[in-house]
């Protein structure tokens, strides 16, 4: 006989609205081994809390159930609580009535049926459980942080900071990510060079900051901890302990590659450093560009390297590190327009996405800094399209947030930089920040044109040989609008990296409809992820501007170091066992486990689990043929009995 | 009265559980003819799990996991996969209709298709009526 109570929560009107609250309580004080049910407003503040513990002492409970809202709400406050008042905490039963029953339905009976339903089916799985010892393991106070924009630049910095050693992994050669490509920040027009490359070189220098540039992860093995994950060191064909960064390989270099940071509107040598502030200065050969790789001589950047740093021979390595947590800041990419046929990008010279529009403003770009077409010519108009892909249910469902100010910035620098006639094409202007109304209405003022109508499409003007016509409806005139300009700047959907599942493959993240990486919850832990251990931060998890990106990785660095901090972790006691008694010695467990936690124990003639590796999904209880294996807290037994109960209804 | 079928869910915990939450915190409406018991994951399910449940008079089962691939367990779905596919056979074979059980992928992102799959589900499992096959008579 165990005694078990039951707490019937009404969360306000969340629950109470659509369930008959009172009477389910007064439904479960007739179910088996039920010796006490109350219902209460809210279960979760102090005094429901505050009930519960005084209750568990009152009827010497032992077992608790609690019907609210989501275990993956409050399963641990309640945990707690009962652990508090001298339970196993793993002898509570959350029953979802909330976001599976009240929220689902407008029918008061409908809904009450349902959660007598699964109310009984707790009871006879509470009736089922067993106390279990929580495992207690060492953790290893180093982080990993994927992605050297400046999401990952700042959550390094911000843990090397608190002396937490840090692995920052980045895939390119230099750190920097798309924040090195920007001339300009909106609202505040600060050079983002100047910004930026501060915390580039902090990172360089910072002795606890190990940055492996040029790097991808390739496995992560471990759970919260205690990761072990290998890196796959790509061939740089230079040797960076030898090099001396005095870049005379660079000017002798025949070959010519594509230059990435300016978007593909420059070339590049063959070894090369993305960008003059590139951190580390230390070049790499591209094979595919370099004239040695591709034709078998050249050779001319080892004749003029008198550090002899240029190993052709070199190859991929991997190395294995150990770390406690990890960050995910892998960022974004701009989608493809080319596929955007209407817009005539790839096919007339005059368009332009806004990658490219960043560097022609850049100092450093391809027309240092001037805003001339391809041709050279400086633009008389100039139209920028906003919402290409985005807010748009052919492509991507999702506003890019940051596109209508940066549309706005280009105007500005525009302005500022030719004598053109600026027009923006928009939906709506979403200004939403500190200081954004106010850099928007600074625009209007400047002269620069606003027509509310997403531009239609983009063609070669009939009247005037070499200029484009944009044509829209203006939903303000309700009128059809042509206008003819020079120069064509489109703002295409921000989307996830081209490699993000992959990424997500390797950490075991969740993504979006959209395809970015899901937090663990949308509001109240928008870094953390499902996986234990792993955080993300930046456009990875969705689109956002840098004020908000740095502040969401210093928010996931703050939560990585709750983790790592501590000397010991408590995981889940969850594991599965097995009954030597029962085992058949067919090893199917050991065959099936991801994680080869079940091994063959020839002494003995039976399978064993070590439990340090076990993640808990009970898939060896399901493939062993003689249910020899137990998977704790999801017996065959519990499960078997909570449907047993729910059908009962 | 029109037929109030008895429909048991078995739902992975990362996937089609948080799926199932969202399509509540978005207050989307479906059928209340569902009860969902939750696993850690979808390779917990033992066939013997739903052919219970059919005896005690399920009128329909529906399980639901990561989408093959994303499994937070890795691998874990797959063997769900091929665990399940010969569950259905079987059921087919003792002559259920193979209409009543029915596997699922449904990501954490994806309530509209939780709500979706529960919707059509239970209107199937209405116009193949009440299950008699397997349910053991009291």
């Amino acid at each position: 006989m165990s005694r078990i109570g039951v707490f019937v929560c009404h969360c306000g009107l969340n629950i109470a609205k659509t369930v008959q609250v009172s009477e389910l309580a007064q439904f479960a004080a007739t179910l088996p081994d039920v010796v006490i049910a109350k219902d209460y407003k809210f279960m979760c503040s102090t005094p429901g809390q505050e009930m519960i513990a005084h209750d568990i002492k009152e009827h010497r409970l032992d077992r608790v159930i609690v019907a609210a809202c989501s275990p993956l709400m409050h399963e641990q406050t309640f945990r707690k609580v009962i652990e508090n008042a001298g339970l196993n905490k793993y002898m509570l039963t959350i029953v979802n009535i909330r976001e599976q029953v009240s929220w689902v339905t407008h029918d008061i009976e409908e809904g009450t049926s349902k959660a007598k339903a699964v109310l009984n089916g707790a009871v006879y799985r509470a009736r089922l459980l067993a106390p279990l010892t929580s495992r207690i393991i060492d953790v290893c106070s180093d982080v990993m942080v994927i992605g050297g924009g400046i999401a990952g630049i700042q959550a390094a910095l911000e843990l090397a900071n608190n002396g937490k050693k840090v692995y920052l992994v980045e895939k390119n050669s230099t750190i920097g990510g798309h924040m090195a490509q920007f001339d300009k920040t909106f609202p505040t027009l600060d050079c983002s060079a100047c910004i930026l490359t501060p915390k580039m070189d902090a990172v360089l220098q910072h002795k606890n900051i190990n940055l492996m540039t040029y790097c991808e992860v390739t496995e992560v093995k471990g759970y919260v901890g205690n990761f072990e994950i290998t890196v796959k060191q790509k061939a740089r064909y230079v040797d960076h302990s030898k090099c001396n960064a005095c870049l005379a390989c660079t000017e002798k270099c025949p070959g010519k590659g594509v230059s990435e940071w300016d978007e593909g509107l420059t070339k590049r040598k063959a070894i090369y450093i993305p960008f003059p502030q590139a951190v580390p200065q230390k070049p790499v050969i591209d094979r595919d560009a370099c004239t040695y790789f591709q034709k078998g001589k050249c050779k001319l950047c080892q004749k003029v390297c008198e550090q002899k740093a240029i190993d052709y021979e070199q190859q991929d390595t991997f190395v294995t590190v150990q770390v406690g947590a990890v960050i995910v800041a892998t960022g974004y990419d701009l989608m493809n327009v080319q596929p955007l046929v209407q817009y005539g990008y790839g096919r007339y010279p005059g368009v332009y996405h806004a990658l490219e529009v960043e560097r022609l403003f850049n100092a450093a770009g391809p027309t240092g800094g001037k805003v001339t077409l391809r041709d050279g010519k400086e633009p008389q108009a100039i139209a920028i399209l906003h919402c290409i892909g985005s807010r748009d249910k052919n492509h991507y469902e999702h506003c890019s947030r940051v596109c209508c100010m940066y549309s706005l910035k280009f105007a500005h620098l525009f302005k500022e930089k030719t004598s053109a006639d600026v027009y923006n094409f928009y939906i709506d202007i979403r200004a939403a920040g500190k200081g954004y109304e106010e850099f928007y209405n600074r625009i209007i003022e400047e002269n620069v044109k606003f027509i509310r109508g997403k531009a239609a499409r983009v063609t070669e003007s009939d009247e005037e040989a070499g200029r484009l016509m944009v044509e829209a409806e203006d939903t303000i005139t309700g009128k059809f609008v042509r206008v003819a300009v020079d120069m064509v700047v489109l703002s295409p959907a921000i989307t996830p990296r081209a490699d993000a599942k992959e990424i997500a493959r390797l950490f075991n993240l969740s993504m979006d409809k959209q395809g970015f990486f899901m937090e663990r919850h949308p509001k109240l832990a928008p870094v953390s992820t499902m996986s234990e251990g792993i955080f993300i931060a930046g456009v990875c998890q969705s689109p956002k501007d840098i004020p908000d990106t740095v502040a969401q990785a210093n928010g996931a660095a703050a939560e990585a170091l709750t983790i790592v901090v501590k000397d010991k972790l408590e995981l889940e006691a969850t594991t599965a066992m097995v009954n030597p008694a029962s085992c058949c010695a067919c090893q199917n467990c050991v065959r099936v486990c991801p994680y080869g936690a079940p091994f063959f124990n020839e002494q003995k003639g039976v399978s064993e689990i070590n439990e340090a590796l076990c993640k808990g999904c009970g898939l060896c209880a399901s493939v062993c043929p003689a249910s020899a294996i137990i998977a704790r807290h999801f017996t065959n037994d519990q499960v078997l009995s909570e449907i047993e109960g729910v059908m009962e209804y | 009265m029109s037929f109030e079928p008895k429909i048991l869910g078995i739902a992975c915990n990362w996937c089609t559980y948080t799926g199932a939450d969202l399509a509540g915190t978005t207050r989307l409406q479906y059928p209340q003819n569902i009860r969902v018991v939750r696993v850690m994951c979808s390779s917990r399910i033992n066939p013997s799990f739903i052919f219970r449940a059919f005896q005690l008079g399920a009128d329909g089962v529906l399980v639901g996991g990561c989408h093959p691939g994303d499994c937070h367990y890795n691998t874990g779905n797959l063997y769900a996969r091929r665990r399940l596919a010969v569950a259905k056979k079987i059921l087919e074979f003792v002559g259920m209709e193979p209409g009543r059980f029915r596997v699922e992928w449904i990501s954490a992102s994806e309530g509209n298709k939780f709500a979706e799959v529960v919707t059509e589900f239970t209107a199937q499992i209405q116009s193949l009526g009440p299950q008699t096959k397997f349910k053991i008579q009291p």
